[in-house]
């Protein structure tokens, strides 16, 4: 009798969690979600009153020059900026998983740029790209132009930006990483005369594989998200050269008449999205079972 | 013994490495330090003139700055919104991860977590423009109703997280304590509540420095309501600081100050959550 009061106790008490939890949840994530999905088969302009205008705004999605050049311009920095802060990542956490002094002092260090906002990050450096780098450019004789004022330059800029901020994250990841490799892996290693990059072709990378495929999720998902920096650094432009898809469908949907249109690109972004968050899962996962 | 030497200066080459590579960090910081204290006369386009330190050190560009950016009451929202958002998820996720990871074998809950998990694939784009019109048909297009998302946000990766770190707690600590009388929801407070605190930790640092740095939420959510946080301040009041660049150079560095104060006093714990919150 008591054992069964007391189950019912458990099982009450765990739908008097979960429903109003659940109910919040889905208030504020599933509802919007679907929301948008509606939207993006009107030609809501955000306020007044819509048409139903079915598959139109996605089929003018894929003719849309504009939404097309923001997607190769987010799938180019994402892309690019992954290889670059990966790969600095992975040096410096060699070098800081090294037996080396003031350890503590250098990983604290070397993690500050990620605490700090995105935003005044950027703001901060949109002066130096205005301001300095030129100054410096124009001492040794060099063109003394903004990157960021160049249409086909800008990009490179914010991938920097980002790279500053990324490049702290994964490199603890990676440190954590490496601190799970046996000692006794290098010196087994060592006496088959396995030093320097070989040892880290074959004994520490495929040890951290786990660690490398948390930081591609990780580095692709925020760059293809990349907002902040967007605004800070260029708001898009020169020419409209650095429009990333989140910015894109802010600026364009918020306040400039086109919700209806954004939601449908919105849509595609978040299937988009989706896919290759479970492709690298699935592919980062096959890797994992090899070994 | 020649192994040794080798290494030693293998481990010497890195430590210069590494001091270089500091100055990549250390550069920007200093910058950033020195605009914000000279004068725009001060400001000079030679390399020199750019490099120096200021003539003097005085404190009125950050007067100035804090008096055109309102930054009192920026700093009030931040942290408001921030210690609001990390308490309501220490308590709501913690409670929702622990009823998900105790209730494995059963279908429903099993449908819950994955119903829950797979939020963290939404992005907030596809989110942004339904949420600015609801949260003004509810009347939530202000603080509160950006705690109230962000609660929901961080649920997903929340979730798991708890859920996960249930895992190495043994129910037969529950069940002691069932032995003795005490209710579920008793048992979760006095007993599972205080043992995750290690995972309390984790989410609380994460879900912290996510929401102190958030820009997009509270521009999209809150810009009717005349209130900003640190970093919206900055936007907001961009256009303000002209082409005087000390002063907004003086409030850059100040909305940077206090979580740079946070991370000197508890790098460890951060350092700590920021980790396992990735890797779990």
């Amino acid at each position: 009798m008591n054992i069964f009061s007391q189950k019912n106790d458990r099982k009450r008490t765990f739908l008097f969690i979960t429903i109003p939890i659940l109910a919040l949840f889905v208030c504020f994530n599933t509802i919007p979600l679907i929301r948008g999905v509606i939207y993006s088969f009107t030609n809501f302009r955000g306020f007044g009153s819509y048409d139903w205008v079915g598959f139109r705004n996605y089929a003018d999605l894929f003719t849309d020059a504009r939404v097309g050049k923001s997607y190769l311009f987010t799938i180019k920095l994402a892309i690019v900026t992954t290889i670059v802060v990966n790969i600095i990542s992975l040096i410096l956490a060699l070098g800081l998983n090294s037996k080396i002094r003031a350890k503590g002092f250098f990983r604290g260090a070397y993690f500050l740029p990620n605490i700090l906002g995105s935003l005044v990050v950027g703001y901060i450096f949109n002066y130096f790209f205005t301001y300095i780098v030129p100054a410096l450019a124009d001492m040794v004789g060099l063109q003394s132009t903004s990157i960021l004022a160049s249409p086909s330059k800008a990009w490179i800029g914010i991938m920097i930006v980002c790279s500053w901020q990324a490049i702290a994250m994964n490199t603890i990841i990676y440190i954590s990483g490496l601190q799970t490799v046996p000692e006794d892996v290098y010196e087994a290693g060592g006496l088959d005369g396995a030093t320097g990059w070989k040892q880290f072709r074959h004994l520490t990378f495929p040890l951290i594989i786990p660690f490398f495929s948390i930081n591609m999720v990780l580095s692709v998902k925020n760059f293809l998200m990349v907002f902040d920096q967007i605004m800070a650094l260029t708001k898009g432009g020169p020419a409209q050269s650095t429009e990333s898809i989140s910015y894109l469908i802010y600026n364009n949907g918020m306040a400039g008449g086109q919700f209806g249109f954004q939601s449908a690109n919105a849509v595609v972004f978040f299937i988009v999205i989706v896919a290759i968050s479970v492709a690298q899962m699935k592919f980062s996962g096959s890797k994992e079972e090899q070994l | 013994m020649k192994n040794t030497t080798t290494a030693v200066k293998a481990n010497k080459t890195v430590m210069v490495l590494l001091i270089l590579g500091l100055s990549t960090i250390i550069f920007p910081l200093y910058m950033t330090i020195i605009i914000a204290f000279k004068q725009p006369s001060e400001m000079t386009n030679n390399i020199s003139g750019i490099l120096s330190l200021p003539k003097t050190w005085s404190l009125d560009n950050f007067r100035e700055a804090m008096e055109v950016t309102d930054f009192w009451r920026s700093l009030k929202n931040s942290l408001l919104i921030s210690v609001l958002t990390v308490v309501l998820s220490i308590i709501i996720h913690s409670l929702m991860g622990y009823t998900l990871g105790r209730n494995k074998g059963s279908k429903f809950y099993n449908f819950v977590y994955l119903f829950i998990v797979s939020g963290m694939f939404v992005p907030f784009a596809i989110l942004m423009m339904p949420l600015a019109k609801q949260t003004a048909e509810l009347g939530l297009a202000n603080w509160f109703g950006v705690i109230l998302l962000y609660v929901v946000f961080y649920m997903p990766m929340n979730v798991m997280l708890y859920s996960g770190y249930l895992v190495n707690i043994p129910l037969a600590l529950e069940e002691a304590a069932r032995v003795d009388g005490a209710s579920t929801w008793r048992t979760y407070w006095k007993i599972i509540f205080p043992i995750m605190k290690p995972m309390h930790a984790t989410v609380a640092v994460i879900t912290a420095l996510a929401v102190w740095n958030d820009v997009m939420t509270p521009l999209v959510i809150m810009a009717g309501s005349s209130q900003n946080t640190l970093p919206l301040a900055q936007l907001n009041f961009q256009s303000q600081f002209g082409t005087n660049y000390n002063l907004a150079f003086a409030s850059y560095l100040l909305s940077l100050i206090p979580i740079l104060i946070f991370y000197l006093i508890c790098q460890k714990q951060i350092l700590n959550g920021v980790v396992n919150g990735a890797v779990k």
